[in-house]
């Protein structure tokens, strides 16, 4: 970035006639798949700004625009909802709609439901998964191996074709419209395992010994030495939990079948057909606001967890 | 030493050894607890059910593969299956070529990428029931978007949802949009990672830009391209809320699919036994999968 602007300033007093956007030279910093000789023939400058333009433009198009339709089509009347052609700004916009989906659906309760639920699988997963990947890389009890690579096979059952199974035990359990029915199988997460395992086993042995050596106990190093350097998993897997949560449909729809209790993706779909367009197309956007601020305010996390899990070896 | 050792044995390796096991246990006790009820536990169960007939009142009686015969009896059996064979398919079809070619065009763009990589992502960071009720809407015949679309270009509008036709690409169209972000920054990330002296190299051997894209961008994700491959494979054919909201499994039963077909069996049909068989059958066609994938990954790294 620094390069970029000092070479653009040094070429600046060449000429003083202000550049068209097309001449200027595009910088490099990494060899890519065009060389960066070639993008900066004449051609190859027009061509790459059509495709940087058409790029941003189809997909501000595909991604954007569905959002903005939702959002201002909350702000419509309904009578302007079903007009043909649709207009693409509000004639005459009211956050009515709005107020009437958060009484309807009684959003407020909904969102806190479903915030406890997701907070307390967080705090809950955390403290399951990283004792007990600790255990497995640290303690090395006996059968260790044994359980490692159970807890690992899960990893191949996906959770849909367990879905009957897992609710005739939540049944049995006599967890149905219990956070616990949230919060005990977030934990059960192989993944999350293999995350903080990995992580760590590339903790060196020798910070750990020289600990024990000093007669920290095993729950000690756990919190004042592995926990600090484990930052940036522990903040992948949390993440993680706390969007996945959110996101669940089938499984809260199965197991927390109460109005009082259900989660507001559940419950949004089931008063979806009773609701006018325009107050449905409110509880969607309220919906789907925390876990877009999630992302606003983590989207460096979220995105090197994502390259992180996806080489698991 | 001596002195000290009187009062105050030190313990045997044994005993040593055994202090630390308990401590690890002590450790691992609550996770082999919700590992065991919420995942070994109804692997187990699965295939107690299947073999069950249990209406949950009286105790289950044993009826081995009864189940079985009822589900695969049912016509929309074969139609479910086929239906999420096509709908895998189509998903491959559109969600994995193009994501990949995002992927490569991004890598070429030196500005506005922070904002294209944040907006491909948007739709993968809302609720999957948020999105599919914003398509439903979308799909509407009548006042719907994609119609209004359709319109401003003259264009005829689609039955969308409500024909045999375009149902079933109809969902594969929300899941893609959903989902199609994670591939393309995982791609991305591949790509950034192939070295510049690769492309150099092959520039000077004379290779144009889709030789090299054929004999050095592909052959050095090759990994990553089967790895996701075999992934989504693995999520698509667990397709369901697509269907359970959309369509219901209608029109004629163009969208039943397997995972929503065990649904309908156990809490519309109150069948658990058919239900978890369809769950097992399912369960044994993704370990395939899950087993190659494993297979490839490990080969690999």
């Amino acid at each position: 970035m620094i390069a970029t602007a000092v070479r653009h300033r040094r070429t600046k007093p060449r000429r003083t006639r202000p550049r068209r956007l097309a001449r200027r030279r595009i910088e490099t910093q990494f060899r890519t798949l065009v060389s960066p000789h070639q993008l900066n023939t004449r051609r190859g400058r027009t061509i790459y700004w059509i495709v940087l333009v058409g790029m941003v433009v189809a997909f501000t198009a595909i991604f954007m625009f569905p959002l903005y339709w939702m959002v201002t089509g909350a702000l419509k009347a309904p009578e302007e909802l079903d007009q043909i052609p649709p207009t693409l700004v509000p004639q005459d916009p009211s956050f009515d709609a709005y107020i009437e989906a958060w009484n309807l659906l009684d959003l407020g309760l909904l969102l806190k439901n479903t915030a406890i639920y997701a907070v307390g699988a967080w705090l809950f997963t955390l403290a399951v998964d990283v004792s007990a990947a600790f255990a497995l890389s640290k303690l090395r009890p006996m059968f260790g191996k044994l359980i490692t690579g159970m807890m690992l096979a899960t990893l191949m059952i996906p959770p849909m074709v367990l879905m009957l199974p897992l609710f005739v035990t939540i049944v049995d359990l006599d967890l149905l419209n219990s956070p616990w029915a949230i919060w005990l199988p977030a934990a059960a997460n192989g993944f999350n395992i293999f995350l903080l395992k990995r992580f760590f086993d590339s903790i060196p042995r020798e910070l750990i010994e020289a600990a024990e050596m000093d007669g920290a106990s095993p729950a000690r190093i756990l919190w004042s030495i592995v926990l600090p350097v484990s930052r940036p998993i522990l903040g992948v897997v949390s993440i993680f939990t706390v969007v996945a949560v959110w996101k669940d449909f089938l499984y809260p729809l199965l197991v927390l079948p109460d109005t009082d209790s259900m989660t507001v993706s559940v419950a949004i779909n089931s008063l979806s057909q009773t609701m006018p367009t325009n107050a449905l197309t409110a509880a969607l956007v309220i919906a789907s606001i925390p876990t877009i601020v999630i992302f606003l305010f983590f989207q460096r996390h979220i995105m090197a967890g994502l390259t992180a899990g996806s080489l698991k070896g | 030493m001596n002195v000290a050792s009187v009062g105050r044995r030190p313990p045997s390796r044994r005993g040593r050894e055994a202090r630390r096991n308990l401590t690890a246990y002590g450790f691992l006790v609550a996770a082999l607890i919700c590992f065991g009820l919420f995942s070994w536990y109804p692997m187990v169960r699965e295939v107690l059910l299947s073999l069950q007939e249990n209406n949950f009142v009286d105790a289950p009686t044993w009826v081995g593969l009864d189940n079985f015969e009822t589900v695969v009896e049912d016509p929309a059996f074969a139609q479910a299956w086929i239906n999420t064979a096509a709908f895998t398919g189509l998903a491959l079809l559109i969600g994995y070529v193009i994501p990949f070619c995002a992927a490569v065009i991004l890598n070429e763009l030196r500005h506005a990428k922070a904002y294209l990589r944040f907006v491909v992502y948007l739709p993968v960071m809302l609720p999957p029931a948020v999105s599919v009720l914003l398509f439903k809407w979308f799909y509407d015949p009548g006042p719907g978007l994609f119609n209004q679309i359709l319109g401003f270009f003259h264009l005829p509008g689609l039955a969308w949802l409500d024909s045999t036709d375009t149902a079933l690409i109809s969902l594969v169209i929300v899941s893609t949009w959903m989902n199609l972000g994670s591939g393309t920054l995982i791609y991305l990330a591949a790509l950034q990672t192939i070295p510049s002296e690769l492309y150099e190299a092959a520039e000077l051997d004379g290779a144009g830009m889709f030789k090299r894209i054929r004999h050095v961008t592909i052959p050095q994700t090759k990994l990553i391209l089967l790895v996701m491959l075999l992934l989504q494979v693995i999520a698509t054919m667990q397709v369901f809320i697509e269907p359970f909201m959309l369509t219901g499994g209608g029109p004629e039963n163009a969208t039943v699919t397997v995972a929503y077909l065990m649904y309908q069996y156990a809490f519309n049909f109150g069948n658990f036994g058919g239900g978890s068989a369809m769950g097992l059958m399912l369960m044994i066609v993704l370990i395939v999968f899950s087993a190659v994938y494993l297979r490839v990954s490990r080969e690999n790294t």
